[in-house]
């Protein structure tokens, strides 16, 4: 087939290739110049950024901009928070999405249609932001690290991807042979779907960890205390608000302060985003996995 | 009907359900399984749902939500009547219509491009280069605009300088808002929505492009006859989704990308609801706002998939 194709290949098909090629390669460009340039701006005296001497290679070489980083406690206070969110709340995601998606994939199941539809329907309704602010008020969560994680406990589309999975992957067959075998349902969940089902646990602990990592809206409008701040909160200070304070404070100049915040920012962009960077390379199948499930259903 | 029917329909519907209830109880743990699950959908998503009647109320925090005082349509009408309302539609529809029409192909020619690519290692690292960033937060991506597009330091301005131009203010002139977002949107965003596509270029039989090549199509045509054609339902599929999101801009990336100056592109309905609603008090109006923006998007979606149902076949429900 493939010899075939090279002595097939016509002029139209060399063309349509070359042009491929050519779009494909400055997609590429687009994407990854600007990750490329964080870095090296991370890396460069900020007087040769602010002249655009920085294009292709760092210039003059500086760690200043980490090393302020690393004497600055929110960053670090932030980044702990979010472990811990992340951690926690991805724990309770997982432990209720996954058994509740399995049970919903059983077609033994009586009233399994009405939950699906009620399900369903919170993905194309809701109730909105200031009824769910009230609720969260109400239930005393305000100011509290569960307002983060409990109004996100459950995603109704991960749940759909990950009945789906179970649909798929677990024949009724098996379960027929383990229930004459007198197995319960928990046994038979923890015995033999679980063991089957080590990927979409996989998949939906990276969908919503990223989440967590990722977000910052809850944050916003649920923490009052700054200690609590998970990191794309601080980010947000440093990014947008100029908090930067005693970070910058000892540059002689309003200029010079200025530049001194720019390096600090491609620093912390560095800092918070290179974990999920450098990570999803090789977790890249479960999240594609992930997507799959998800269209097939789609 | 005779006597003898009836008890037997009777009898046999009696067996029915007490077979029903059999298999209830024999997968009693099943719906222990369940339990959290549904709890979480009925406190909330169900619940904030009920308590959307505070747009009909004039709620009153000391009163509470089933206290205060019905006020029927009276927050609606108020939130047409501002001079805000039409400046907020536009802003929103500018967007998301936008998005629509201009980002949401994109990913499409992605995956028609990366599908037809001969080289399987170049393709990979064009597919994990073109992902990555989709893993970055809204908060980073927004900081990116803000630094790459800065007036004196960002590199799209020595770029700009460089090839004779004038600098630009870009987050300071309200023409810059909706290229800005809906761009980024695009970098952000369209690789990651090509893997979609690609699952569905992978589903389509190869024995179609064999067949092609040996009519002498060449590989143009076979994207344009087979390709395009085979992947068209998840792309319908997913155009419906789509328009049922239109009113329903992200409150995050267009908040964070506010500042005073480009305000009149930039206010969008989420963020009209976050400032009216949580930083003025003002519940009641807000919860109204939102929910006109919840309404449309449902009639959007289900007048979408209506119309998909009756042209192409195609349709969610």
């Amino acid at each position: 087939m493939k010899a075939e194709n090279k002595i097939s290949l016509s002029r139209a098909d060399r063309l349509f290739d070359i042009f491929n090629y050519t779009i494909l390669t400055i997609v590429l460009l687009i994407v990854a110049y600007p990750l490329y340039f964080i870095v090296i701006a991370s890396v460069s005296d900020p007087i040769a950024v602010y002249a655009g001497k920085v294009m292709f290679w760092p210039s003059s070489f500086t760690w200043e901009g980490y090393q302020r980083i690393l004497e600055y406690e929110s960053f670090f206070t932030g980044y702990r928070n979010t472990l811990i969110y992340t951690v926690i709340g991805t724990l309770v995601n997982v432990v209720i999405t996954i058994p509740g998606a399995y049970a919903l994939s059983r077609k033994d199941l009586v009233g399994r249609n009405v939950m699906m539809m009620m399900v369903t329907f919170t993905m194309i309704f809701n109730g909105g932001l200031i009824p769910t602010y009230l609720l969260v008020l109400k239930l005393n969560l305000y100011n509290s690290m569960w307002a983060l994680i409990l109004p996100v406990a459950v995603s109704a589309w991960n749940l759909i991807v990950a009945r789906t999975f179970f649909q798929q992957t677990i024949p009724d067959e098996l379960l027929e042979a383990a229930t004459l075998d007198g197995c319960s349902n928990f046994q038979f969940f923890m015995q033999v779907v679980l063991p089957l089902s080590k990927s979409i646990v996989a998949v939906m602990v990276l969908f919503y960890a990223v989440n967590h990592w990722n977000g910052y809206f809850n944050a916003l409008i649920y923490l009052k205390s700054p200690d609590k701040y998970p990191l794309q909160l601080v980010l947000r200070n440093i990014l947008f608000e100029n908090s930067l304070g005693d970070m910058v404070e000892d540059a002689s100049t309003l200029a010079a302060q200025q530049r001194m915040g720019d390096l600090i920012k491609y620093g912390v962009i560095m800092a918070s985003s290179l974990p999920l960077l450098i990570l999803y390379p090789f977790l890249q199948r479960y999240f594609i996995q992930g997507v799959m499930i998800g269209a097939v259903k789609g | 009907m005779s006597q003898a029917t009836q008890n037997a329909l009777r009898a046999n519907r009696r067996t029915a359900s007490y077979r029903k209830w059999k298999r209830v109880l024999r997968n009693w743990q099943l719906y222990v399984f369940l339990i959290p699950t549904i709890l979480y959908f009925l406190v909330f998503r169900y619940y904030p749902m009920y308590g959307l009647q505070i747009a009909f109320r004039n709620y009153k925090a000391s009163k509470g939500i089933w206290g205060s005082q019905w006020v029927g349509f009276k927050n609606f009408q108020r939130f047409f009547a501002t001079a805000d309302f039409w400046q907020l539609l536009e802003n929103t529809l500018a967007i998301s219509v936008g998005n629509l029409l201009i980002s949401f192909p994109v990913p499409i020619i992605l995956a028609l491009l990366l599908n037809q690519l001969p080289s399987k290692k170049y393709k990979k690292v064009v597919q994990t280069v073109i992902y990555a960033p989709h893993f970055i937060s809204t908060v980073v991506m927004v900081g990116i605009i803000f630094l790459f597009f800065s007036p004196s330091s960002g590199i799209i301005n020595h770029i700009i300088v460089a090839l004779g131009g004038q600098p630009i203010h870009f987050m300071a002139e309200a023409d810059m808002f909706r290229p800005l977002y809906i761009g980024s949107d695009i970098w952000q965003g369209a690789g990651w929505g090509s893997i979609l596509y690609l699952a569905a270029l992978a589903s389509i039989n190869p024995e179609l492009h064999e067949a092609a090549v040996v009519d002498g199509a060449n590989k143009f045509q076979r994207v344009l006859h087979i390709d395009i054609p085979g992947i068209l339902p998840t792309v319908v599929i997913m155009f419906i989704l789509n328009s049922g999101k239109v009113m329903a801009v992200g409150f995050e990336k267009a908040y964070l990308m506010q500042t005073s100056l480009n305000i009149s592109t930039s206010e969008i309905i989420a963020t009209y609801v976050y400032k009216r609603g949580l930083l003025n008090s003002q519940f009641s109006f807000s919860a109204a706002v939102g929910m006109f923006e919840s309404v449309i998007n449902l009639v959007l979606l289900v007048t979408v998939n209506f119309i998909s149902r009756k042209v192409s076949d195609s349709s969610l429900f």
